[in-house]
């Protein structure tokens, strides 16, 4: 059975190679073949999977040793993998959501030239996540993390021909590096810390190391998370990644690549255990993003960066949830399990609006669409519900758990954690009602596209409207499977580890809190949108509107506080590189070259020069030995 | 003979006798005014021939200081071999070619003069502060004779030496051989080819005008005359143009004619004012129209010319 | 009179060859004057022989020779072989050896 944990990465990496080097031939089936690859790595997941639940809880870890790939005397880093329960759900949520969104991606580009190098990426993306989520050492973990980062560059600026796409993927790689650096200086301080990067030796040794380096370590690793799971401060990055096509938003900013920051954080759980100051930064990262997120996500009218607010806001949660330690592991985990079905659905949903709306992505110029596209209407209906955490549903499980949680942290602390995951709860219900009203409810607010074509809404293809369904299916009975009699918890134990804590609160009481927060949400969105006519055009709004559209300022802090100190050095460096430097060096040049030029003359090609020079030496030699004989 | 002798024996001594101190004082002469002859003499020929002159000088010296074979040798290779192929070059390279006195070389002559003044001075005042006045002489080392005693040292210490110096003689013989050996790349070109080349180039296809004026002079180095009276150039072969030995006689001619003209003119009794302009030889080369300003007078004159033959 | 003379007629001549390897363009003439230099210290050597008393110095000398002759065979074949590709005998005209 480990024999197939490679096989999981190789099969998407082979279609990747295939349809990029292939060449043309793959032009008319290579998609089918990307998606077929993918779904063949989902099954090996699955056979996997049940592999795993016919063992003891205990022992259900396996690991394969590939083959060492730097062996050094007492530098050892190895090809290996290790599948335990926590791989195993990630390994089932990539290949599964990223099969379903193969599928989709056929249809939404069926019309897209480029389509075979489309597929290509899609495959490199999934065998990049999953060579992150089964390393057993973080060496591996960071080659996987930064394929991830190649794949979403190459994937985001897909539709290069487009200036903001381009920048958009240029911004995303560069703010990735600054979390990869993170990393990699992780990494780095482990392997002086304990002699190795491999999992099991550092977690077993990180008992005996100070405190002062686990928490160094537990902040550059919160550094690299923040930069893949688009946490403050650097979330810039995933608002603009819009600019990729909508299966990738799909895949890869909702539900794949952004969780691999949480991924690293709960994998890294002994490391963070015993730093209590990095948990308490993480909580605070998580905190923060949760309510950034939030408020993005009220004020955007471009469908897709609303998710992409909410996106970031549900993965603060997740964030939130894993730096309350072995309290909130397994919550996290599952809320991004769930929110890997519903934010997948709803992306999806969107990328079918668009589809059907000559890819108009302004909310204010849809409405009234739930008569022309049902199949869309309902999933995404049922994704909304799930998100907002309406009783019964996925979110509603998960998402009341993270609040539980929160609460359970015990003391100030979890007082103000639980206020601001309340407060998350009723602004995500509000944004994701205001979405919903716009796009679906309401009178039709159409406006011709570019060229003057009026849109003709329609629904989307099966190829389209069938992951859309499954995907649905996940977000209305994940949760409560998982709930059901706490299985995922008791799943999970083994690896996370888990605590009850002490809240304050009875569950019931936090579950009726949540539930009264939503409906707070809901109905203040109705009242706001669902009562009148959404004007075409926005109203100016108040200062914190203005802010949140452009996403509260943070690109103005980062071009005021990096950007800007950065091309004034780089503009210091160059006036001292080309006056200084340069100076010196051509003045150096310049000088040698003119006593040289001045020199050549002596050099005049008259043998009779030659000679006298010549004499003129033997007449100094003479000299100084008859000098030196009479001294 | 008997002076060599004599002188011998001066040098087997180590003191100089009175007579070798009168031959050295002549010979230095002989030899420093050769040196200063090589020096300054504009033509190769006389710089070899005062060369020459200077090595047979110290040829002499070399005998009187017992260094007899090497006095014959200098004689026999260097004044008789050496200098004989340095004229045969001079001969071959243009005998007759000065140097012009004009030094192109800024500063080069000032240069040298210094240098080689500054060189003497060194080398006389270190000879001077040397102290040499103990001379073993060549008495013991001579004994058997001066040919035996080189002959011993040559074939004994000095063999090996000697053995590369034979070498050396054959790689020169060898390397002047191929040095100034020329080989024929392309069969040389026939006289018809020639002709053909010149037809085609169309450079002097006629043959060219022969030298001399007849009656008068046929000697190859005088040009012959065009009808206005100037030289025709190439009548003359190259090499003596180059040289400049031209024996230019068109002047000659003119002055002769302005004499003739003049005779008839006091003949006929003529005044001044009637007598062509002609009075003196012409300048070599000029156009003929610069010397008759006013072409009226050329019919006059033309006509007086006839009258007088 | 001190032999010591032929030392200085040999110290003269020799500067008197030198300066004239210095002047001279002609190639011809700058080789005797060359050739004027190695005589000047052929008579040093015959000097220095009678001066120590033993043949060595000859010997020297007349190597000396030896050479002198190879080098003017080949010296002379070079200043033949360039005037007949350059028609000039001038060291100044070969000037080629400069940048």
């Amino acid at each position: 059975m480990n024999s197939l944990i490679p096989l999981l990465v190789a099969a998407p990496l082979a279609g990747a190679v295939l349809l990029l080097l292939g060449g043309r031939a793959f032009d008319r089936l290579g998609h089918w073949l990307a998606t077929a690859l993918a779904a063949l790595s989902f099954g090996f997941g699955l056979a996997l999977f049940s592999d795993m639940l016919g063992r003891d809880a205990e022992d259900r870890t396996l690991t394969q040793h590939l083959f060492s790939w730097i062996p050094v005397n007492g530098f050892q880093a190895d090809i290996s993998f290790q599948l335990d329960q926590l791989s195993m759900t990630f390994v089932l949520l990539i290949t599964g959501v990223g099969t379903l969104i193969h599928l989709y991606s056929v249809g939404y580009m069926a019309h897209d030239e480029r389509r075979r190098r489309f597929f290509a990426y899609l495959n490199l993306f999934l065998a990049a996540m999953l060579l992150l989520v089964v390393a057993d050492n973080y060496l591996l973990l960071y080659f996987g993390w930064e394929g991830v980062g190649l794949a979403s560059y190459l994937l985001i600026g897909f539709w290069q021909h487009k200036p903001s796409a381009a920048t958009a993927a240029k911004k995303a790689f560069i703010v990735n590096r600054v979390g990869d650096m993170g990393l990699s200086i992780a990494i780095m301080l482990m392997f002086v810390e304990f002699g190795s990067f491999a999992f099991e030796p550092v977690f077993g040794a990180a008992g005996s190391a100070s405190e002062g380096k686990l928490t160094a370590i537990g902040l550059m690793l919160l550094l690299a998370a923040c930069g893949k799971s688009a946490q403050v401060p650097l979330q810039s990055w995933l608002g603009d990644a819009m600019e990729g096509p909508t299966p990738v938003s799909a895949l890869i900013h909702a539900a794949t690549m952004v969780t691999a920051g949480v991924y690293l954080i709960t994998r890294s759980g002994a490391i963070f255990n015993l730093a209590p100051d990095a948990q308490t930064a993480v909580v605070v990262v998580g905190a923060v993003t949760l309510l950034f997120g939030a408020i993005v996500g009220c004020a955007k009218d471009d469908i897709k960066k609303a998710l992409a607010g909410s996106t970031m806001s549900q993965i603060g949660f997740m964030i939130l949830a894993a730096g309350l330690g072995p309290i909130g592991y397994a919550f996290a985990i599952m809320h991004l399990v769930t929110h890997g079905f519903f934010k997948a659905g709803l992306f999806l949903g969107a990328g079918s609006v668009m589809h059907g709306m000559n890819d108009e992505v302004n909310m204010r110029h849809y409405g009234g669409l739930r008569k022309y596209m049902p199949v869309t209407f309902v999933t995404f209906g049922l994704g909304y519900l799930a998100i907002i955490g309406f009783p019964g549903l996925s979110g509603f499980f998960s998402k009341d758990k993270i609040i539980e949680a929160a609460f359970a942290k015990g003391g100030t602390e979890g007082w103000i954690l639980g206020l601001c995951t309340l407060v998350g709860a009723a602004v995500t219900a509000f944004y994701m009602t205001r979405v919903m009203i716009l796009t679906f409810f309401g009178e039709k607010r159409w406006q011709p596209d570019a060229e003057g074509h009026d849109p003709h809404p329609h629904e989307s293809p099966k190829t389209m409207t069938v992951p859309m369904i499954v995907l649905a299916f996940g977000s209305v009975f994940a949760g409560g499977l998982f709930a059901f009699h706490e299985s995922f918890l008791t799943w999970l134990e083994p690896v996370t580890g888990h605590e009850e804590g002490n809240s304050p609160l009875t569950p019931l009481v936090v579950t009726l809190l949540t539930t009264a927060c939503m409906l707070a949400g809901v109905a203040l969105s109705y009242l706001m949108y669902g009562r009148s006519a959404v004007p075409v055009v926005p109203p100016y709004g108040s200062p914190l509107t203005r802010a949140a559209r452009r996403d509260l300022l943070q690109d103005d802090f980062n071009h005021a506080v990096l950007v800007r100190p950065g091309s004034a050095l780089a503009a210091a460096l160059v006036y001292f590189d080309s006056r200084g430097l340069d100076g010196f060096v051509n003045g150096l040049a310049a000088t040698i070259g003119g006593v040289s030029s001045r020199l050549r003359r002596i050099q005049n090609g008259y043998v009779r020069t030659y000679a006298l020079s010549m004499f003129g030496g033997t007449l100094v030699l003479v000299a100084t030995t008859l000098l030196m004989r009479s001294v | 003979m008997s002076a060599a002798t004599s002188l011998n024996l001066a040098a087997v001594t180590g003191a100089t006798s009175t007579g070798e101190a009168v031959q050295f004082w002549v010979l230095a002469v002989i030899a420093v005014g050769g040196a200063l002859g090589t020096l300054l003499m504009r033509k190769a020929v006389h710089s070899a021939l005062c060369l020459a002159a200077t090595m047979l000088a110290l040829a002499v010296c070399y005998m009187a200081q017992g260094a007899v074979f090497l006095g014959v040798v200098q004689i026999v290779v260097y004044t008789g071999a050496i200098m004989m192929l340095f004229l045969f070059v001079v001969m071959l390279v243009g005998v007759t070619s000065a140097d012009s006195l004009k030094e192109q070389l800024k500063g080069q002559r000032f240069a040298a003069a210094l240098c080689g003044l500054g060189f003497g001075v060194l080398m006389v005042a270190g000879i001077a502060n040397a102290k040499l006045d103990s001379f073993a002489g060549l008495g013991e080392a001579n004994a058997e004779g001066n040919v035996q005693g080189l002959a011993r040292l040559i074939f004994t210490k000095y063999v090996w030496a000697f053995e590369v110096t034979g070498a050396l003689l054959i790689t020169a013989a060898i390397g002047a051989m191929v040095l100034t050996h020329r080989e024929h790349v392309k069969a040389p070109k026939t006289q018809r080819e020639l002709a053909a080349q010149r037809v085609a180039d169309n450079i002097q296809v006629p043959p060219l005008p022969a030298p001399g004026i007849y009656a008068r002079h046929n000697a190859v180095d005088i040009p012959a005359l065009l009808p206005d009276g100037s030289i025709a150039e190439d009548s003359v072969m190259a090499t003596l143009r180059e040289r400049g030995q031209i024996r230019d006689v068109s002047q000659e001619m003119l002055a002769r004619m302005a004499e003739l003209e003049s005779t008839t003119a006091d003949w006929l009794g003529r005044p001044p004012s009637e007598r062509p302009p002609v009075t003196g030889p012409r300048k070599a080369l000029e156009p003929v129209a610069a010397n008759h300003p006013a072409p009226a007078n050329r019919p006059a004159s033309d006509h007086d010319e006839e009258g007088a033959e | 009179m001190n032999p010591v003379n032929y030392l200085y007629l040999s110290a003269l001549l020799f500067t008197i060859g030198a300066s004239g390897v210095l002047i001279r363009r002609n190639a011809i003439v700058l080789f005797m004057c060359v050739e004027l230099m190695l005589n000047a210290s052929n008579l040093a050597l015959v000097t220095f022989s009678r001066m120590h008393g033993n043949l060595d110095g000859q010997i020297i000398a007349f190597f000396t020779m030896v050479v002198a002759a190879a080098e003017v065979v080949v010296g002379l074949a070079i200043i033949v072989s360039i005037f007949r590709t350059r028609h000039s005998a001038s060291v100044d005209d070969s000037n080629l050896m400069k940048l």
